[in-house]
């Protein structure tokens, strides 16, 4: 006797420990394949872009920090870049600088969350998490050091950033740096070629190049698949025409790769912190931009940066007033989302939490 | 590799050879990127040229915005080439308030999915072609689209 199976559908989220924010998945079971997904989003719209037409300049940089918040400070970055290519004006050099450390600290803190929660999702119960999230608090500790705040910190501002660090700034980095690395080490030897981390995520939810290309991922689960596509390298922006950092690359685009990928991505983060921190020169942190701005009527422009997400960002458009005509943001998160589909269909039900983990998503950024 | 524009004048003459007439202008500002605009009715048809052709290959879509500028909706497609190593701004403008239609680019890169879907939540700009064209933030049944600059 056969025994017959209806397809199941179940609901994934909102409220989920796995889905890393307010995000649902409708998910058709077969058993326990996969049939069909779609995923739903939207609890988490606060309407950053309609918010944006109401506030100056200077004050949307608040908005940014709860785009994608935990990586607040390279939001910031985004939007002060956008905002100065609208205005012709340059950060000078020492604020540069500053944005870059502070981006590339900010960029190893959400690789930490993200490997820490991917590794949580394989069922490790806590242990790699509070690793990762030791080493991150000591990055917010330093955030705290800089601007008061750890996780909103609204430090860029349009033409610089809002305060030069602090005198015992400098020493507290250099203490951390050797700390970072050790800790980097640690979470490596421990999980990096852990045998059930491989047989877990090796060769599951392969994300193709073309595919990948043709839904418009970027960040890290592009460079998974294959491509050394990396915006800090294509279009450098602040200080990264003055550094040296490799772009690693995966071979299959496989939950491994992505997870890899991320965790070589933090040794070069650390790689550009120590050149910055040689390189930055005394002077000043801010170019000469009045604290409410008025862009010239009719000038647009499209800001980008390589978010720990991927590609964030800022198309502003301003009609001469003080707060832009219209704030368009790209969202790295978002956009990767598309191939959430490609990626969970035909996989089994355990793996469907562990490729939504090694995406890396915030929901954050993707409803705004 | 760095990554730069495509020259501008080249894109527009290659657009208008290819699909007939559908280019209106293009700008070479000092200010604002270099832009192309096209006729809206022929937005899929350049969108797939743009891919296709071996000398632009524009393999990725990095978005669609879409600005509401009360006479005129006008939406940018910024494009880059990962082969090529250039961008494009090409741009298209939709007159009227009601029942605005642009055809889809859904068919030439899947990554215009969700931002399709989301200039028809917030701005009120219907895809057509778009094989899954509902709201995406907002619940079915919200009344109007909140990023047009008449909805308060």
């Amino acid at each position: 006797m056969t025994i017959r199976t209806e397809p199941m559908t179940v609901n994934v989220g909102p409220q989920h420990p796995s889905t890393h924010g307010v995000f649902r998945l409708r998910v058709t079971f077969d058993g326990e394949d996969i049939i069909e997904v779609e995923p739903v989003f939207g609890y988490l719209h606060r309407g950053t872009e309609k918010l944006a037409e109401e506030r100056t300049y200077t004050q949307i940089v608040t908005l940014t920090d709860r785009l994608d918040y935990v990586s607040s400070m390279i939001n910031n970055q985004g939007f002060c870049l956008a905002v100065e290519k609208l205005l012709g004006v340059e950060a000078p050099s020492r604020a540069q600088y500053l944005r870059t450390i502070t981006a590339e600290l900010q960029r190893i803190a959400s690789h930490l969350m993200a490997l820490g929660f991917f590794l949580q999702d394989l069922g490790t119960l806590g242990t790699p998490l509070m690793y990762c999230f030791r080493t991150r608090e000591r990055i917010l500790d330093l955030f705290e050091m800089l601007c008061g705040a750890r996780i909103t910190v609204s430090y860029a501002r349009p033409g610089g950033v809002f305060f030069d660090a602090p005198d015992d700034f400098w020493p507290a980095l250099d203490n951390f740096m050797p700390v970072l690395r050790s800790e980097i080490n640690e979470i490596e030897q421990l999980v990096l070629e852990n045998e059930i981390v491989m047989i877990r995520a090796r060769d599951v939810s392969i994300l193709p190049l073309d595919m990948a290309i043709n839904c418009s991922v970027s960040g890290p689960v592009l460079r998974a698949s294959g491509l050394a596509w990396d915006w800090r390298k294509m279009e450098p922006y602040d200080a990264y025409d003055r550094v040296e950092f490799d772009v690693p690359v995966g071979t299959k685009g496989d939950n491994y790769d992505r997870f890899w990928v991320r965790v070589q991505e933090m040794h070069q983060s650390a790689r550009i912190i120590d050149q910055c921190v040689q390189q930055i020169e005394p002077g000043p942190i801010r170019a000469h931009v009045p604290l409410v701005i008025h862009p010239q009527p009719g000038v647009e422009a499209y800001g980008r940066v390589e978010a720990s997400k991927g590609e964030l960002a800022f198309f502003l458009v301003s009609d001469g007033g003080v707060s832009p005509y219209r704030c368009k943001i790209r969202s790295p998160s978002l956009m990767n989302l598309t191939v959430t589909e490609h990626l969970l269909v035909g996989w089994k039900l355990a793996d469907m939490i562990v490729t939504l983990g090694s995406m890396d998503i915030n929901l954050g950024e993707v409803d705004r | 590799m760095l990554v730069g524009p495509v020259a501008v004048e080249r894109l527009a003459a290659k657009l208008q050879e290819a699909v007939a007439d559908s280019v209106e202008r293009w700008s070479v500002d000092q200010v604002n990127e270099a832009a192309v605009w096209v006729k809206p009715t022929l937005v899929d048809r350049v969108c797939r040229f743009l891919r296709e052709d071996p000398d632009l290959d524009f393999q990725f879509l990095n978005s669609i915005s879409a600005v509401d500028f009360i006479e005129y909706f006008e939406l940018s497609y910024h494009l880059t080439s990962m082969q090529r190593h250039h961008t494009a701004l090409v741009k298209t403008r939709v007159f009227g308030r009601e029942n605005l239609t642009v055809p889809s680019v859904y068919g030439v890169w899947r990554g215009a999915d969700f931002q399709e879907r989301e200039i028809w939540d917030l701005m009120g700009i219907h895809f057509e072609g778009h094989p899954n064209m509902k709201r995406i933030m907002l619940w079915e049944g919200f009344p109007g689209h909140p990023l047009r600059k008449d909805y308060l």
